[in-house]
């Protein structure tokens, strides 16, 4: 029983460290797709966040400063992605794809300015995202180390699940809400009403890339304490994919993300040493997110528009 | 068919321009260039410095010259090298398929030392070392290739790894270390072999809790598997895990408990809680090879670097260790250098590293 409860803690733990980065960046591919804009660059807009929030938090002691300009480096990655695609009407799949070598790109050079080295400088403990009901737990008793396995976690942690709640209120209870779905629909319908296409789509795009710079912030200032040209990768690709499995909802990509981050979590635990060949082991996120996908998810339904640039004349 | 005609003939230009520009620099000072440059070619497309230096070219893996471990330590070794003797210069390889183009590139230009970091050169280096019988290169952590024109720099990891294998097991107050591997390989498992012997040397009823990420590069695997082994008990944790090491890091940073680094001088991850790291001297291989080279007694073979000749060792960093258990690390080495003592090599003779199986 202590041997179950430690190990359901730890697998608990490992959803809670690789969910929230993921989560952030399905939350904002969730934004820029549903109002008609493809969103591949997620990942070159995770790196720009994941660097401006260790490097704000190094200079100014401020992590929370950090984090939110973390942001803000992904939201300048959106903007610059808005402007091509929706003001431009410029390829989105291309534009996506260029942000993701732009943004490594920049962050490296600017981080061999900086630091002379591709790594910033380690934040210390009070530099880093704090953890929220650290100590309360007594951790000398079984119950007490799960407890604080679990829900002694990063405050960005507890921030990424009220941001689900924020993003399915926006998408289905607001009227920008009511708009970006429409316009990921029907904007030439749209226009006809007085809606803002242009507009509408250019906020979510650059929506998508502030929650997608918080998403890498994640991972340099919480789960670990340095930028590194290691710390994303692949990340903004599988939060795209959970976007898909969750037939681009909010709440569908909280199950994708999940899911995925439950798996990892299994994968480490189970690979520890109880002999399974461990190539094996590493593989179980991947297919058990293709089995899901194949038996329980039904078809994806892609916004009617999505993808396609918008052009007043036509 | 014109689209074609009008590539090529771009294609004709652009080739003509990087030629044209490519001589322009060549009065400027090569040796600097590197420090600041990215691109993958730049460096190497300088064109010579006066004839009498010996010129090193260094070709990295995918890691990159900033990988804060041997490559960026290999790099730092060569560039401490006194600028009035050597000329050195990197080119950093993105992916496997660079390895062979970056040596040719350093053949052609005439290079008298070419410098492979990593085991993952091994196939390139060996290639390339039969082509070209007259050019002299040098490996790091691979011993497979016998070419009379190659030295092969390799690195007793498990000394290093069993010094801080003692120190985890000195300190331990619950009993219980962990291990944390990036890969399992013959060369990496040396890293668990040493350690673990260390421990159970120091404390032969501990519980050595193992564990393989199988994975340099996933932070979050790291930490997680450092929390699962806090979780159960450890309060040492020690790593051989490239990337995924940082996350070990800073899950013992965040738990208050002690992590041991691997490589390079790993303290300023985590000041307050990294004990100390088992450190390769890369940069003292690298110059050593130089040298050679530059007074014409360059040997080919395996050239083993170990406690006895400084290649490997503790980290400076040990503030956080006790004076006694210092002094038994000491007498170890002093034992292992004087050939009183050896660390096992193979994983028969530590059957109780089980991440090999």
């Amino acid at each position: 029983m202590t041997e179950f409860m430690n190990e359901f803690g730890i697998i608990l733990y490992a959803t809670l460290i690789y969910t929230p980065p993921l989560l952030y960046a399905a939350l904002g591919s969730c934004f820029s797709e549903v109002s008609g804009v493809v969103n591949i660059g997620i990942e070159g807009m995770m790196t720009a966040g994941a660097f401006t929030g260790t490097v704000v938090a190094y200079f100014t002691g401020n992590p929370y400063l950090g984090f939110i300009c973390g942001g803000l480096a992904g939201m300048l990655f959106g903007a610059i992605h808005a402007f091509a695609t929706v003001n431009l009407g410029a390829d989105q799949t291309i534009a996506g794809t260029a942000i993701n070598m732009l943004g490594p790109g920049i962050v490296i050079m600017i981080a061999r300015v900086l630091f002379n080295s591709t790594d910033t400088i380690p934040l210390t403990p009070d530099q880093k995202i704090p953890t929220l009901f650290k100590g309360i737990f007594d951790t000398s008793t079984v119950f007490g180390r799960f407890m604080d396995n679990v829900f002694a976690t990063y405050a960005s942690t507890y921030l990424v699940f009220i941001m689900v709640i924020v993003v399915w209120f926006v998408f289905y209870k607001t009227r920008f809400g009511l708009r970006l779905r429409a316009c990921g629909e029907h904007p030439q319908a749209c226009e006809s009403l007085g809606i803002n296409v242009i507009a509408t789509r250019f906020i979510c795009v650059c929506l998508s890339g502030f929650l997608s710079g918080l998403g890498g912030a994640c991972v340099t200032m919480a789960t670990s304490n340095q930028f590194r040209p290691i710390s994303i990768v692949g990340q903004g690709f599988i939060a795209i994919a959970a976007v898909l499995f969750g037939k681009f909802r909010p709440q569908g990509a909280l199950l994708g993300c999940l899911l995925f981050g439950f798996c990892s979590g299994l994968k480490v635990v189970l690979g520890g040493s109880s002999g399974v060949n461990v190539h094996l082991i590493s593989m179980i996120p991947y297919v058990v997110t293709v089995i899901v996908l194949i038996l329980f998810v039904g078809k994806s339904r892609v916004p009617a528009a999505n993808g396609k640039p918008y052009i007043k004349s036509k | 068919m014109k689209k074609i005609l009008a590539l090529m003939l771009a294609l004709c230009m652009v080739f003509a321009l990087c030629a044209c520009g490519s001589s322009e620099p060549a009065a400027e000072d090569a040796a600097e260039a590197p420090a600041e440059d990215a691109a993958a070619e730049a460096p190497a497309e300088e064109e010579a410095a006066p004839a009498e230096k010996v010129r090193i070219g260094m070709v990295t893996d995918v890691g990159g010259v900033n990988d804060q471990s041997f490559n960026q330590t290999s790099w730092e070794g060569l560039q401490a090298l006194d600028p009035e003797v050597f000329e050195v210069n990197y080119l950093e390889s993105k992916t496997d398929a660079d390895y062979q183009t970056n040596i040719n590139t350093f053949i052609d230009e005439g290079y008298d030392l070419i410098i492979c970091v990593g085991y993952m050169l091994a196939d390139a280096t060996r290639e390339a070392a039969e082509a070209n019988p007259d050019q002299l290169f040098a490996i790091i952590d691979d011993s497979t290739i016998d070419l009379p024109n190659v030295a092969c720099l390799m690195f007793a990891q498990e000394q290093a790894s069993y010094l801080v294998g003692l120190v985890a097991g000195s300190v331990t107050e619950s009993k219980t270390v962990g291990y944390v591997q990036g890969m399992v390989s013959d060369s990496m498992n040396l890293f668990g072999i040493g350690y673990i012997t260390g421990v159970l040397e120091a404390c032969p009823d501990a519980t050595i809790l193992q564990y393989n990420v199988n994975n340099f590069g996933d932070i979050a695997g790291g930490s997680t598997a450092a929390k699962d082994m806090i979780t159960n008990g450890a309060d040492v944790i020690y790593h051989a895990a490239g990337g995924s090491g940082i996350g070990v890091i800073s899950a013992c940073d965040e738990e208050g408990i002690w992590a041991i680094g691997v490589d390079t001088d790993q303290s300023p991850l985590a000041p307050d809680h990294v004990l100390t790291s088992a450190m390769k001297r890369v940069d003292v291989a690298s110059q050593d090879i130089s040298k050679a080279v530059a007074e014409g007694n360059f040997t080919a073979g395996v050239h083993m670097y170990d406690l006895s000749n400084g290649g490997v060792d503790l980290a400076p960093t040990r503030d956080h260790i006790p004076a006694e258990v210092l002094e038994v690390v000491e007498a170890a080495k002093t034992a292992i250098i004087n050939g009183e003592k050896s660390v096992p090599t193979s994983v028969a003779d530590c059957p109780e590293f089980t991440l090999a199986e």
